[in-house]
């Protein structure tokens, strides 16, 4: 059971007012979306959980130990980021990069196993990539290297996922792929929290939300209860009509 | 499972790489003994290496070339290898020593040291000087501000080397005419006036063993700070390191051989689109490599015109140009 736990948390945005404390706990098997305007720091919040950045004040800790005192490739061991960014200054092959994911698991002398191998195929495999393994990241679409990244991520073997944007540039069918392996890894009991942009995504799949406002205090828990109009509606400050389709709700903006 | 076995596969084709660079290092340093103003046999050298020479095949052969040709090549690797460093560094490709003015720094101190009538171990010594100079003050200023980031190490580094080739031209223009051709040769290169190997192999060897431990981490640095923080390393620690080893390096080779461009460039991406971007084959390839390339290069620079000779600097860009257009046409970059 992995837990992390905010205690008065708050986010350190560059040249912005604080975001309003957060006190809450991200716990296994929970799938979290994170949703909010841009710019309302997102990113910040995931890369802050992830202990890449620091928070403004207040604690973070992760299985009672507080993020700051755990030694990094043991906290990478233990929490794992999909970035919204992806850079590639060396061409490498799809394998290569997916690799990569096993770096927090070896010491500094050791070689990949046959084990990490087979860690890789297999996540290549979830994320449909095994016909793509030896091309260069550098000539796959946007689409196809997001799914590099999750293939990564699913690699690294994580306990807490944090993935910014998951669904960004992909297609129909891989975006619901997608979110079927985040849903798939909270219910093996890892605690997955993704910032997303699709309502309708969320209102599908994640067991919790986490709603940023950009002028009030956040609202966060389970998703029946957050995800109606009139939470949702200041979130965007769009007027939205909601519909029941095969017993879940859908959101559709309105014109005003 | 096809597919599994072709990936697996790969290591052992880039262990074969490297036992081909490896022999070719030696074919190149034999056939380089073997080459000069008189030329032996392999027999003859073989003999004089082995003690049982011609008292002028050994003096040749052991006090001559053998010191030149050792000199050559760990000056080569320790370029190689300090450009490749950078190029992760910075996450450019164009990144190299000389770009961020380090061996600038070098120039102008052993510019001033001739002008000044100094040479020999002095000249060197300025010349470590200046590049170290050069490294604290490209380092020291980047890191000053709030936020540190490799494009402005990367920015400040090409202004402070702008700075040095204004200072060059300066003193070039300024120096009497008979201390000019030294001067030349030194920035583009020379190896007659290269001391003891003894100093440039220790580095070579020293980075070599250093490099096996950090090479799976410079992978994950490649992609990014970000991207190498989650994955559990310490970015500032590692960055601080990589870019006093290189600058080391960097000080180190141009201190025995001036300022030799281009290998630093060049070697660097010849090995990445032949053998893949794992540092962890990558490096110890550039620093075999980068040796067989300058060693190369300063045999042709001793015989295309013996007795007088060329700046080994142009002959490297020579081969390397061609060399590097061909394959950049069917290679991955």
């Amino acid at each position: 059971m992995t837990q992390l736990v905010l205690d008065r948390m708050v986010v350190d945005i560059p040249q912005q007012g604080a975001m309003s404390p957060l006190t809450m706990s991200l716990s296994s098997g929970q799938l979290w979306g994170v949703l909010g305007p841009n710019g309302v720091g997102k990113t910040t919040l995931l890369h802050t959980l992830a202990g890449i950045l620091a928070p403004r004040s207040g604690r973070i800790e992760l299985d009672a130990t507080p993020l700051a005192k755990l030694a990094r490739p043991m906290l990478a061991q233990c929490i794992g980021v999909m970035f919204q960014d992806h850079q590639d200054g060396f061409p490498a092959t799809v394998y290569e990069t997916v690799l990569l994911g096993r770096h927090p698991h070896l010491g500094v002398w050791q070689k990949e196993s046959d084990q990490d191998h087979a860690i890789v195929l297999n996540a290549l495999k979830s994320l449909d990539l095994l016909a793509l393994q030896n091309r260069l990241i550098t000539e796959l679409s946007g689409g196809e290297r997001q799914r590099v990244a999750l293939a990564m991520l699913k690699a690294q073997q994580p306990k807490v996922w944090l993935v910014d944007e998951p669904t960004n540039h992909l297609d129909l069918n891989h975006q619901v792929r997608a979110m079927e392996i985040l849903a798939e890894q909270s219910l093996q009991g890892d605690c997955v929290v993704a910032s997303l942009h699709d309502v309708n995504l969320a209102a599908r799949w994640c067991t919790h939300v986490l709603l940023l406002y950009p002028d009030r205090p956040p609202l966060w828990g389970e998703s029946a209860s957050l995800l109606t109009t009139d939470h949702l509606e200041p979130l965007y400050r769009q007027p939205l009509a909601v519909t029941e389709l095969e017993g879940r709700s859908v959101f559709v903006p309105r014109s005003t | 499972m096809l597919a599994a076995s072709v990936s697996r596969s790969l290591p052992s084709s880039k262990r074969f790489s490297l036992s081909v660079l490896v022999c070719a290092s030696i074919v190149i340093m034999l056939f380089a003994l073997t080459q000069g103003s008189a030329s032996l046999s392999i027999r003859e050298v073989w003999l004089a290496l082995t003690g049982e020479g011609t008292p002028l095949a050994t003096t040749l052969v052991m006090e001559l070339r053998l010191p030149r040709i050792l000199a050559a090549y760990a000056t080569g690797g320790l370029l190689a290898v300090a450009g490749a460093l950078m190029q992760i560094l910075l996450r450019n490709p164009l990144a190299e020593p000389y770009v961020l003015g380090i061996s600038g720094g070098a120039s102008v101190a052993a510019l001033v040291s001739i002008l000044l009538g100094i040479s020999g171990v002095l000249l060197s010594g300025a010349a470590f000087l200046g590049a170290m100079v050069s490294t604290v003050l490209v380092f020291g200023i980047s890191q000053a501000g709030r936020t540190s980031s490799s494009l402005r190490l990367l920015l400040t580094g090409v202004v402070i080397a702008a700075g040095w080739g204004a200072l060059i031209t300066l003193i070039l223009a300024l120096a009497p005419p008979h201390k000019l051709p030294g001067m030349l040769y030194w920035l583009m290169g020379d190896l007659s006036y290269a001391g003891s190997p003894i100093l440039p192999w220790c580095m070579l060897i020293a980075v070599c063993v250093v490099i096996v431990p950090l090479g799976r981490s410079l992978n994950v640095l490649a992609r990014g700070a970000l991207q190498a923080a989650s994955l559990g390393v310490d970015v500032k620690r590692l960055e601080r390191l990589v870019f006093v080893l290189a600058s080391l390096l960097t000080a180190v080779a141009v201190t025995t051989a001036g300022s030799v461009g281009f290998v630093g460039l060049v070697v660097p991406h010849l090995l990445r689109m032949v053998l893949g971007n794992d540092q962890r084959v990558t490096l110890p390839a550039c620093a075999l490599a980068g040796g067989c390339l300058l060693t190369l290069a300063d045999t042709l620079a001793r015989v295309v015109i013996a007795p007088e000779q060329l700046p080994v600097g142009v002959i490297t860009a020579l081969l390397g140009v061609p060399t590097f257009l061909l394959l950049l046409r069917k290679g991955r970059l």
